[in-house]
């Protein structure tokens, strides 16, 4: 027992280490379980084609499409020829390796960050990489989970494995309890702007605390999705009973004796008492306001009942020109209260927040009511499997007599590769990860938020949140 | 891999921080299929920009990049690396790398080179007043000079070993395959597969 106290994350490391690195050379580690989408793929089955090489493990494997998917007439041809033939390479590639693939169509179609857990794929203790990087996602069941590019999607279908020098670690304390409207989207955005958008940079994030625990699993995955937008490659949350019971049941979760003895082991994925973080954060969740965005990184974010914030309160320089040209960029001038600001569109979707729990609780607040009249609203569920469930429960119904489009599942205009797109100048308040500049269409400009204010912005037309509406 | 010892390009300043990769090539463009020709795509929001520095004449053949710290943050993508090397880059500099970034550009033989805020703003300043200026990289004594300023950058000693040698990572790894099969064997049975597949 006198063994070093261990983090979650250096124990999921350890336990796949094949080859420990010497004399500054990577530690060479094995992936469990490796997702695969049409858009960074290509190139590395093209790869392994070259130089003559299988996919080493396509019982690890599972593609899926989503980035390119259209997300109204799915029973048509993919009208964008450019990415119709993205999706056939997939589809081709898939079939010469003998890798599985959900394709459009498909009854486990979806974001690859939604099928993954939803199929009882992603578990504790795992490693699961994708060239993707949201691949955080997934952290929430105590995985270590990281998005890769593309030669290291190649070097992982040949090897199964990838050369990787240690990450730091990082707490993030997240203690108390949220106030009715405030969600684990409003903890991660409060978390980015806390530690800025490469805060988190060279670490892996562990999410702790009562107001963690007391989150669902679709709630922790939308924490954990946004690990990325801090600049982390990877955020876990330590598995407990919450994630148990989610998984239980699940098509690929273990069976009988397997698992007892997989809980048995879970039950041990927790960072050892008086184990050392390399640094620690500390955020309260008992004053938490429901938090935007107002710039053009994840960081530059403030509570809903904030200001667009002065450039020239920023002691460093670069955090001060780079807030200097967002406000441009998102045409905003600083002191405007937030809830002021009219908004063109609101997107509820993305890996991020498309899950049946982000529908239900937007829905709660849209039932009954009307979308102010100049809000065009999309609702694009996560997966295929998310829009049955959904439509089971009504839900597609409140949306649509809300006067929102009610579409099928992939990631649509949280990046725009699929005709789902802001136009130039237009103003989204959209439940997704990211408000680069053009990042959902080229001069579009956005808001992230959560599921609760998306549906509160659709009703009053700025950016607002349920309390808004009462009175 | 092509061995990377010593470089001389044009250096081009890009006075921007957080230069994310949606910015070095946007969505649109990741929908090819292939590794190469994406030239095009580099930085294309911002070329539209008849001011931007690629538009300049005595810049437009530039292949040494000094960026603001943050770059290369957001999507995984390596068309970014791709996109960088197609259009002619050879190494970029910056005083603070995103990490998926990072590995990308070391895969493609991209030399990334951390230098100071302070550094980058000098060189900022001599390539602004002497627009066309080379950089010489030395990767064997991890400098970089642009006219008669000299600085030394931090690189990954592995990384900096590989492009070197211009080793390929996979040939690699498959050093090590024997211990590859051995961790195989000793995997839990509850470990999840996705053959045969099972649907809810």
């Amino acid at each position: 027992m006198s063994q070093k106290p261990l983090t979650l994350a250096e124990k999921v490391w350890n336990d796949h280490l094949v080859v420990k690195g010497e004399d500054g050379a990577p530690d060479l580690l094995y992936i469990d379980l490796h997702l695969v989408h049409e858009v960074t793929s290509p190139q590395a089955f093209d790869g392994l084609r070259l130089a003559g090489r299988p996919v080493r493990r396509p019982d690890l494997t599972i593609a899926t499409e989503d980035h390119n998917t259209p997300t109204l007439d799915i029973d048509k041809p993919i009208a964008d020829l450019t990415s119709r033939t993205q999706i056939h390479a997939l589809r081709d590639n898939a079939k010469e390796f003998g890798v599985r693939i959900h394709s459009l169509g498909d009854i486990e179609q979806g974001i690859v960050h939604v099928v993954g857990p939803q199929l009882g794929l992603t578990m504790p203790g795992l490693t699961v990489v994708c060239g993707d990087s949201h691949t955080s996602t997934h952290g929430a069941f105590g995985a270590l989970a990281f998005g890769i590019g593309t030669s290291e999607v190649e070097h992982v279908l040949a090897t199964q494995t990838l050369p990787l020098k240690p990450f730091k670690t990082m707490a993030i304390n997240v203690e108390g309890t949220l106030r009715p409207g405030v969600t684990s989207k409003d903890i991660i955005l409060a978390i980015i702007a806390k530690i800025g958008a490469s805060g988190g940079q060279g670490y892996v994030l562990e999410y702790r605390g009562s107001a963690i625990r007391a989150l669902s699993m679709e709630a922790r995955m939308t924490i954990c999705n946004m690990s990325i937008e801090a600049g982390a490659r990877a955020g876990m949350v330590a598995p407990d009973e919450t994630t148990f019971a989610y998984l239980k049941g699940r098509p690929h979760a273990p069976e009988g004796e397997n698992w007892d003895a997989a809980v048995e082991y879970w039950k041990t994925l927790q960072t050892d008492e008086g184990a050392k973080f390399d640094v620690e954060v500390f955020l309260d969740a008992d004053h938490l306001d429901p938090f935007v965005t107002w710039g053009t990184n994840p960081g530059q974010g403030v509570s809903l009942l904030d200001s667009v914030p002065n450039p020239d309160t920023f002691d460093d320089p670069n955090e001060r020109a780079a807030a200097q040209r967002a406000l441009e960029y998102m045409d905003l001038t600083a002191g405007t209260p937030m809830k002021s600001i009219k908004v063109d569109t609101v997107f509820l979707g993305s890996c991020t927040n498309s899950r049946i729990e982000d529908l239900r609780a937007a829905a709660s607040v849209l039932k009954g009511r009307k979308k102010a009249d100049h809000i065009r609203m999309l609702v694009v569920p996560g997966s295929a499997r998310v829009r049955i469930e959904a439509e089971a429960e009504g839900l597609d119904q409140v949306f649509k007599e809300f006067g929102a489009e009610w579409r099928f599942a992939g990631c649509s205009m949280c990046l725009g590769m699929n005709p789902d797109q802001l136009a130039p100048g237009e103003r989204a308040a959209s439940t997704s990860n990211r408000n680069f500049e053009g990042r959902q269409g080229k001069g579009g400009r956005t808001h992230l938020v959560s599921p609760l204010v998306a549906a509160a912005t659709a009703i009053r037309g700025t950016l607002s949140s349920p309390a808004d509406l009462e009175g | 891999m092509e061995k990377f010892e010593v470089y001389s390009g044009i250096a081009v300043p890009l006075r921007r921080s957080s230069v994310d990769t949606d910015q070095i090539i946007p969505a649109v463009f990741l929908k090819r299929i292939t590794k190469t020709g994406y030239d095009d795509a580099l930085f294309s929001a911002w070329r539209s920009d008849p001011e931007f520095v690629l538009n300049k004449l005595e810049y437009a053949q530039g292949s040494v990049l000094f960026a603001g710290p943050d770059f290369g943050t957001g999507s995984s993508r390596e068309h970014a690396v791709w996109a960088l090397r197609d259009y002619g880059f050879k190494a970029v500099f910056s005083s603070k790398f995103a990490d998926i970034f990072l590995g990308n550009a070391g895969k493609q033989g991209l030399v990334t080179g951390v230098i100071s805020d302070s550094e980058t703003e000098a060189i900022w300043q001599l390539l602004e007043t002497n627009p066309g200026l080379e950089a010489k990289v030395d990767l064997v004594a991890r400098e970089v000079t642009v006219g008669d300023l000299t600085v030394k950058f931090e690189i990954d000693e592995y990384t900096r070993w590989r492009l070197l040698e211009g080793l390929d990572d996979i040939g690699l790894t498959l050093r090590d395959e024997q211990s590859i099969t051995d961790f195989e064997a000793r995997r839990e049975p509850w470990r999840p597969k996705t053959l045969p597949a099972k649907g809810a």
